[in-house]
């Protein structure tokens, strides 16, 4: 932790040089938190299986200032995904990459986040750091503290986008290096808009560490959807703090997958401030090797009629470790509440581990609550089933992982991505998978 | 076609087939019955390759080739196959996805190429007729869902797919009404051929009314004690399994 203050103090100016005034101007701020608090500390409640302070105690270089980038993301990810039409964003190495400038809707922001807080600075100033800095630790403050770029999608209300916004985050270099990105979302009342995020590693080799405050403002009556990707690389160690926050009759939709990484923690915190918000949270982990995958959820029920519906799976196997924490906090007015959550994982082998922990904590007296945790491996009596009609023992336990998934891919409302998520899942379980083949 | 010689075979320590002799030959439909316990289940499982169970002693002879050292999916690839008394649900994946892998399995076993999804699903249409089997139950998971006369046709319907040369039916008339029965007997005489063979495993004489047997074998504790023409099964279904077995 020294070494960061450390680093803040002597290289402020640096740190500050190519971004606009108005971002660096919350750094003072997270200085001081991140100064009293530090990283979340290892073993504590919220961090029993990541040792977050450990994961970034590396020599990295920083991606600050005007980085030179040798990496033209329209020639190696393209990521086109077919029967999936997309307005088309970039992250290198957490800078915001621009050839085309699409053709946006009026009134739609979808770009840089220092673009952002030069053309729309009131708006910026009203939503930039509300949730981290009032919900986030010190994980949050971190990157407020150093964060040199990211992405903005801005709806205003009543805009609905039917195209889908897509940003692809590459990372990539030849030193050990740590990036801290942003995304910021804000949909006015009644907006609606779709955004999947790809994340990529070029590179296997050195430790490519990132840090990744998001916030999601959901305005009265509107919907989001979101999904996020990983397939990066064993050496990735992948920080992420995503904020929600609904107003009345809201509807999110948040989808994260890991596909491949090296370590990855995902916090989730979700605030239903409106009557009649809704919260579709699901997740699916694979991961095999010395992969780790922790996911960290809660969900705050403050008002009534809300509901929120959580599915999360995991499919481990060699030596991997999985870690789920489903919060839900049920306010004491909130009645009429619904609240369901599930996490089913399947073991692979005898040397992966799971950790689950579901943790719910209801003061309201009327609600319907119910949350379900398995921890299981294959069912034997099925793969007998299958290879007495033919099927070799691979195919059948392929198959029964394949199965294993498939409702969280049926959580996924694009249907040029759930196909595309289909033949990446399989080729993943063949062992075929190292970058996502439609990229290249 | 097979042939089982001095078969011993037990589950958790406890032998349950206790030196078993049986010759099937091709065209042929066996009815092995008995009562509860005399281990008719047991054969059927050692016989397709369940882990499950361990063979102490003996031997199986499958057109020519020592079944107990195959692999379950490489017995079904040489052409055996049973119809489960208990089909297993697969929550999540398609009867489609399953049936293709595994017609496609056998094929390459055969030498043959993947066939074309649409030449497969003309088979599949084909054979879910033989069974009558609902065309939606098709794009349901396996097994999911269905109703005990419906997983019972599913079986039907896979060996139908499968086209086995041994199909050991293992009380596939249990928990079937009497529409139900007559369509399973119905698809399963449609698929006898001169060059295969059936085991029908049943507790009743109803079954039979409908699949011819050309033998009749009573199993009792382990062993076949008795063997006969189709006659011996209407004999049993009037004087019980206690006339064997004092006699």
């Amino acid at each position: 932790m020294q070494q960061y203050t450390d680093f803040f103090k002597s290289q402020r100016q640096k740190i500050d040089e190519a971004c606009t005034p108005l971002l660096n101007s919350f750094r003072e701020a997270a200085f001081d938190i991140f100064q009293r608090t530090g990283f979340p500390a290892y073993q504590s409640e919220n961090y029993q299986h990541t040792d977050i302070a450990d994961l970034l105690k590396t020599d990295f270089g920083f991606y600050i200032g005007h980085y030179k980038i040798d990496i033209n993301p329209y020639r190696i990810f393209p990521c086109t995904i077919h029967n999936l039409n997309s307005y088309k964003s970039f992250l290198v190495n957490g800078r915001y990459y621009e050839e085309r400038v699409p053709d946006l809707p009026r009134g739609v922001f979808s770009g840089s986040l220092n673009d952002f807080a030069r053309e729309y600075p009131l708006i910026f100033t009203k939503y930039y750091n509300r949730q981290a800095n009032t919900k986030g630790d010190g994980l949050a403050a971190f990157n407020t503290l150093f964060v040199q770029d990211g992405y903005v999608l801005y709806i205003p209300e009543n805009v609905v986008v039917e195209k889908t916004f897509q940003l692809t985050n590459v990372s990539g270099g030849n030193i050990d290096s740590l990036t801290n990105r942003r995304i910021l979302v804000i949909l006015e009342k009644n907006a609606q808009a779709k955004l999947l995020v790809c994340d990529h590693a070029t590179d296997e080799k050195p430790v490519l560490a990132i840090t990744q405050v998001m916030e999601i403002y959901a305005g009265e009556n509107a919907s989001f959807d979101f999904y996020d990707l990983e397939e990066s690389s064993l050496n990735t160690v992948r920080v992420t703090a995503n904020f929600v926050q609904q107003e009345a009759s809201s509807t999110v939709t948040a989808n994260t997958i890991t596909l491949s990484n090296g370590i990855t923690r995902n916090n989730y915190q979700v605030d239903l401030n409106g009557k009649q918000a809704e919260i579709r949270l699901s997740g699916m982990a694979i991961a095999d090797v010395q992969q780790k995958i922790d996911n960290f959820t809660c969900i705050n029920h403050h008002v009534p009629a809300c509901q929120s519906n959580e599915l999360f799976k995991y499919v481990l196997d060699d030596e991997a470790v999985g870690t789920f924490s489903g919060r839900i906090i049920v306010a004491k007015d909130a009645q009429k509440t619904v609240a369901y959550q599930n996490n089913r994982n399947l073991l692979g082998s005898s040397r992966c581990r799971m950790y689950s922990k579901p943790q719910l904590e209801i003061y309201a007296d009327d609600v319907k609550c119910s949350h379900g945790m398995t921890t299981g491996q294959l069912d034997e009596k099925a793969l007998f089933y299958m290879r007495s009609r033919g099927i070799p023992y691979a195919e059948a336990v392929l198959l029964l992982k394949f199965a294993f998934t498939s409702d969280v891919i049926k959580e996924i409302r694009l249907e040029g991505l759930s196909d595309r998520l289909k033949f990446l899942v399989e080729k993943r379980f063949r062992g075929e998978l190292i970058k996502c083949q439609g990229c290249i | 076609m097979l042939t089982i010689r001095d078969l011993h075979a037990s589950i958790n320590g406890k032998e349950i087939i206790k030196g078993l002799n049986l010759q099937i030959n091709a065209g042929e439909v066996h009815a092995i019955m008995g009562p509860n316990g005399s281990g008719k289940s047991t054969l059927s499982a050692v016989l397709v390759g369940n882990p499950a169970f361990e063979v102490t002693g003996g031997e199986v002879i499958f057109n020519g080739q020592n079944l107990l050292e195959m692999l379950p999916e490489a017995r079904s690839c040489e052409g055996l196959f049973l119809s489960f008394q208990y089909p297993v649900e697969i929550p999540g994946v398609s009867m489609i996805n399953f049936m293709r892998t595994a017609v496609n399995e056998h094929r390459k076993c055969k030498g043959e190429a993947p066939l074309s999804a649409g030449d497969f699903l003309k088979i599949m249409r084909e054979k879910q007729s033989i069974v009558e089997l609902d065309k939606n139950l098709v794009n349901r998971s396996v097994n999911e869902g269905f109703s005990g006369g419906e997983k019972k046709r599913n079986e039907i319907f896979q060996m139908a797919m499968l086209d086995p040369k041994l199909a050991i039916l293992d009380e596939t008339d249990s928990g079937l009404d009497i529409d139900a029965l007559r369509i399973v007997a119905n698809g399963v005489n449609q698929l006898k051929r001169p060059d295969n063979a059936m085991i029908v495993i049943t507790h009743y004489q109803r079954l039979l009314d409908y699949i011819k047997p050309d033998v009749v074998h009573v199993l009792y504790n382990g062993r076949i004690i008795k063997t006969g023409g189709s006659e011996l099964a209407l004999e049993l279904e009037e004087k019980g399994y206690d006339w064997l077995k004092y006699n």
